[in-house]
């Protein structure tokens, strides 16, 4: 195999890998602060890349639809919390999980309802059409920008929870959300907050995917598992996990392409297997979260 | 409080006599459904249902992998009828063996973990069955589907039966369902039973008492596994076909769903959650194509407001004040 | 959790089974309410059509909906089948092979239809075609699949009135072999139908001297194709061909696309629907070229008809599966009118061997396996200059003389005897 090839291809499992570490992130976050499964969270990333779209039909920026959708995201996820997750807190931790569960089906009817069930053609902004030459083959342009803005997320997400006031209480609340009300504050806005934040990178995630992958109903379907998988072998819980696991997973999925195609599917859940029966909690993950 | 008390004694007669009323309105049943494949189809996805609920209702364990049983059982049930030999025992045998067997490796691998690793895990594993049956074409005809399932008649000896009518095909699988539940309930009113029930309640003073929790789980587990099997074999010869989509995951959700619906913590349970399913389904999908959102909705408002299912609330409401049916486990962060 | 003890006073367990067994027993030998299926004398023709409405082939299914309601129309109106009325029933397969299974018996049981087409995907198509054979109802298949007409699905009482993979790859890889380069690539969906594709190319080209460079497979339903880029690029064709359907073909050719493969070689796609072309757009297609059972703007005398009726009845044109609906159905129907009565041996002696053209051109059903012979047309995308206006033809490969088909042998069948396996006595 040639040199280039790999290095090739070690590129585009990167830009795969990418949209995983976007989707683990979300998951991730809302899992470690409220111990909510959100099943619904494919659903989510669908709705964002039909936002988008939406966004991009009325005014032909691609851009205006990249700031629009995780606001309209965030929002979203912000009345998901407050009217369906909330009133489960206290019971059995799979309560949310079935809702969402539910929840994922009712929001691919919606789509199909109101867009309908074929495919909807988006194409990258102009600017970024045009392949790229590096080392010698050609890459889209595209595909760097998704890794570039996904480092961009990355780095402000960090900034924030760690130089940030309101970081430190969401850090502290997935440590010990007593102590955080002991100390005066009222952790139902934190987590109530950290949905929508959860929620509204999971929407770029569907805008940023758009340009490459169809658009359509069930979309998210397929992502959701790879993310789960994603997420579990990250740690459940853990950023940095999910970061780590998702670069891991685009890459192992884009190296099992090149030399046996037709495990790419299973190669995910090998990975997974192994790592949960070494590591239990996966890579990052603590110990006794949700045993 | 008419209503009330009229609910009680109805719950009462019913909870004396349990088997004998779940036998009459099971006899009953394909009478009064739109069509007999509809009954036929509801009941063997009540007893897949059953199976799922020893592991949920009963142990407390989530899977989201259960479509591996089911479809594995299918499958066997179906390659046995092919390549082995043409008789109906021996395939539903077979289904049977398989599932059970499949949840011994999977359940061995698995029960380590507790809550959503679990849950995760077991989805891994069925996924990756689903795959291998993708691709072994030989053996499942991998998408295309298992097909020329040989229309077996049920031997008795010497006499043979053409069981392929709508009702006797109907009652023919009501024998099976019907002894799955016998057995089932001898199992769970037996020592071992009552240590399951105190497993789910609560596994640290279960193991203070002597009891090895993990051997416990995974024998509920194989158990489930093994009626999950039998549910599929009886499925294959249903359809007389088995498509791939048995063993996805979208057959494990399904049966999620049904079990909640219907209640998790009793026998009638899964078998009302499988009716409503499948008979609102049906009915939607007629109306319209977005019946989907129908039982959506449903299903979240199941999960917000009757989270013990329809039975289960059923039950509850007969029971104001008294023990209420209440899934333990572990709990999400609690309001402050 | 509630302690569900049911106390066993009043009935002994054992008296218990022993009722039961009896029950259950008597129930299954005594068959009482056992109805035997008949074929009703009396009332409308039923023809059974599961399709699938939910799920991403919503708008095809629609379109065959479309197409099979339009055959019935124009039959009702010139007096319907057997001087009855024909009624069209159709429900909802969800794209689940066990589903059409699950509809198809419903239809026959309890509907008790007397004919039944419509499916769309092999699989599902395969499943409805066991239940058929399984009572004896006619079933003619209006989508691709390479084994309804071979042994051991095939059988007296099934029909395939659309294109089959191989039919597809003798045409279109006849007119890429004539027009392009050499060395051809494959990428291909991981399932039967890519796999059917990718063979047949491979078969057709060796005739011409076309070599394969390359084979990569990919699991179905893949979304991100970029990791199999590098490998097309290195390999260095002059043909790439995506076997694949729907949303794969969608997103590998937009993937492609975007990463420049254009340039260097031609895209091929064995099957080029217009619901692809829509749902990937202009900018992706350019250039594609594919094959197609038919496209609405071609001049010819029956599709000008077909076109205009279902233009009325539609308001947009027809694409693809809705020809094969309308062309099934009528032959169908049709078969019935002509054999005088619903008698599945009568009916497959009126079709066998017969020639007609309901809207596309020639077409002949092949006695041997219940075939329909048909040319293929080569199109090309192109800007659209309306909506449906996006393709044009620049090729017909002719399917006169069986030349496209696999030999009668080949799909273990008798080449000289109509097919007459499955048949219920």
């Amino acid at each position: 195999m040639e040199w280039t090839a790999i290095a090739m291809q070690l590129f585009t499992g990167l830009s795969l890998g990418m949209l995983y570490v976007l989707l683990a992130l979300g998951l991730s976050i809302i899992f470690g602060l409220l111990t909510v499964v959100n099943f619904a969270h494919g659903a989510f990333y669908m709705w964002g890349a039909y936002a988008g779209v939406t966004t991009m039909a009325v005014t032909g920026n691609f851009w205006l639809a990249l700031l629009v959708t995780p606001l309209v995201m965030g929002a979203y996820g912000l009345v998901v919390e407050k009217t369906l997750i909330r009133p489960l807190y206290g019971r059995d931790i799979n309560y949310p999980l079935l809702l969402t569960f539910g929840l994922q089906f009712i929001m691919i009817e919606i789509v199909r309802i109101l867009w309908g069930t074929s495919d909807h053609p988006v194409s990258a902004p102009e600017t970024l059409s045009m392949p790229v030459e590096m080392l010698g083959f050609y890459f889209p342009a595209y595909r760097l920008f998704v890794i570039a803005i996904t480092l961009v997320i990355c780095i402000v997400l960090w900034v924030f929870l760690e130089r940030t006031s309101l970081g430190l209480i969401i850090r502290a609340g997935t440590r010990d959300p007593l102590m955080v009300r002991a100390l005066g504050i009222d952790m139902n806005r934190i987590w109530w907050l950290v949905f929508g934040i959860g929620s509204a990178l999971a929407g770029i995630a569907g805008i940023l995917a758009a340009p490459i992958r169809s658009v359509f109903p069930e979309m998210g379907v397929a992502m959701l598992v790879e993310s789960f998988v994603v997420v579990v072998v990250g740690g459940m819980g853990s950023l940095s996990g999910a970061i780590l696991s998702g670069i891991i997973m685009g890459e192992a999925i884009a190296l099992t392409t090149l030399f046996y195609p037709q495990m790419a599917d299973i190669v995910i859940f090998l990975v997974m297997a192994i790592v949960l029966l070494i590591r239990p909690s996966g890579l990052f993950g603590k110990a006794g979260l949700l045993e | 409080m008419q209503i009330q008390e009229w609910l009680k004694r109805f719950i009462d007669v019913v909870s004396r006599y349990p088997l004998v009323f779940t036998l009459a309105v099971f006899i009953v049943f394909p009478f009064i459904v739109p069509y007999k494949a509809l009954a036929t189809q509801i009941i063997i996805w009540g007893l897949f249902a059953l199976g799922f609920n020893v592991c949920l209702g009963y142990t407390g364990m989530l899977s989201f992998g259960h479509a591996a049983y089911f479809g594995a059982g299918a499958y066997m049930a179906g390659i046995a009828l092919i390549r082995i030999w043409d008789n109906i025992w021996f395939s539903l045998f077979c289904a049977f063996i398989i599932g059970g067997f499949l949840a011994l490796l999977l359940g061995y691998l698995c029960i380590k973990r507790r809550g959503i690793y679990f849950a995760m895990l077991t989805l891994a594993f069925a996924q990756l069955i689903y795959f291998v049956a993708f691709q072994w074409v030989d053996m499942t005809g991998g998408d295309n589907g298992l097909r020329n399932i040989p229309a077996a008649p049920l031997s008795f000896f010497t006499l043979e039966i053409d069981i392929y009518t709508p009702l006797r095909f109907y009652f023919f699988v009501l024998a099976f369902v019907f002894l799955s539940i016998l057995a089932l309930n001898l199992i769970l009113q037996s020592p071992f039973g009552h240590v399951l029930q105190a497993v789910r309640e609560n596994d640290r003073r279960a193991q203070s008492c002597g009891y090895e929790v993990s051997n416990v789980r995974w024998l509920a587990f194989i158990l489930s596994g093994a009626i999950s099997g039998l549910a599929g074999g009886l499925y294959a010869l249903y359809l007389h076909f088995v498509g791939i989509e048995s063993l996805y995951y979208s057959t494990s959700g399904q049966v999620i769903m049904m079990t909640l619906l219907g209640g998790m913590g009793s026998f009638i349970g899964p078998f009302i959650g499988a009716g409503i399913f499948l008979y609102l389904e049906d009915v939607l999908s007629a109306v319209t194509p977005n019946w989907m959102i129908f039982l959506g909705v449903i299903f979240v408002l199941c999960v917000l407001f009757f989270p013990s299912g329809v039975w289960g609330t059923i039950k509850n409401l007969s029971l104001r004040g008294r023990t209420k049916i209440r899934i333990a486990g572990a709990v999400t962060k609690p309001p402050l | 959790m509630s302690k569900e003890k049911p106390s066993n006073k009043g009935v002994d367990r054992r008296t218990f089974i022993k009722i039961s067994g009896l029950t259950t027993g008597a129930a299954l030998l005594g068959g009482f309410h056992f109805v035997p299926r008949t074929l009703a004398q009396t009332g409308p023709i039923k023809v059974g059509f599961p399709i699938p409405l939910t799920g991403p082939y919503g708008t095809e299914a629609k379109d065959q909906q479309a197409g099979a309601e339009l055959a019935i129309a124009e039959i009702n109106a010139s007096g319907g089948v057997l001087g009855r009325q024909v009624e069209l029933l159709v429900r909802d397969t969800k794209l689940k092979a066990d589903e059409a299974a699950r509809r198809a018996k419903e239809l026959i049981e309890s509907e008790g239809v007397q004919l039944m087409s419509g499916v769309l995907s092999a699989a599902n198509q395969l499943a409805v075609n066991e239940q058929c054979k399984l009572h004896g109802i006619p079933y003619i298949s209006i989508s691709q699949a390479n084994e309804i007409t071979q042994r051991p699905d095939n059988s007296i009482y099934t029909y395939h009135e659309a294109l089959d993979p191989h039919q597809t790859t003798q045409a279109v890889g006849e007119y890429v072999a004539k027009n392009f380069g050499k060395k051809w690539y494959f990428l291909t969906s991981d399932y039967a139908y890519g796999w059917q594709m990718t063979d047949g190319f491979i078969r057709k080209g060796k005739e011409f001297g076309a070599e394969s460079v390359g084979e990569t497979k990919h699991p179905l339903g893949t979304s991100d194709y970029s990791s199999y880029m590098p490998r097309i690029l290195a390999a260095n064709p002059d043909v790439l061909f995506l076997d694949n359907f729907g949303k794969d073909q969608i997103n590998s050719a937009k993937q492609a696309t975007s990463f420049g493969l254009k340039k260097k070689m031609q895209i091929v796609c064995p099957i080029l629907l217009m619901s692809s072309r829509l749902g990937g757009g202009e900018q992706v297609f350019d250039g594609i070229i594919g094959g197609a059972s038919f496209y609405w703007e071609m001049d010819h005398p029956t599709t000008k008809k077909f076109v205009e009726a279902f233009q009325k009845a539609n308001g947009r044109p027809p694409i693809d599966y809705a020809g094969y609906a309308y062309s099934g159905v009528k032959e169908l129907l049709s078969a019935v009118n002509r054999a005088g009565k619903l008698d599945p041996v009568a009916m497959a002696e009126t079709i066998e061997g017969r020639t007609y053209d309901n809207y596309k051109g020639k077409q002949w059903w092949r006695p041997c396996d219940h075939q329909s012979q048909q040319d293929v047309f080569i199109i090309k995308s192109k800007a659209a200059k309306g909506e449906y206006d996006v393709f044009e033809i620049i090729g017909t490969v002719s399917g006169e003389g069986e030349r496209l088909l696999r030999t009668c042998i080949e799909v273990g069948q008798n080449p000289n005897k109509p097919i007459r396996s499955g048949l219920k006595q």
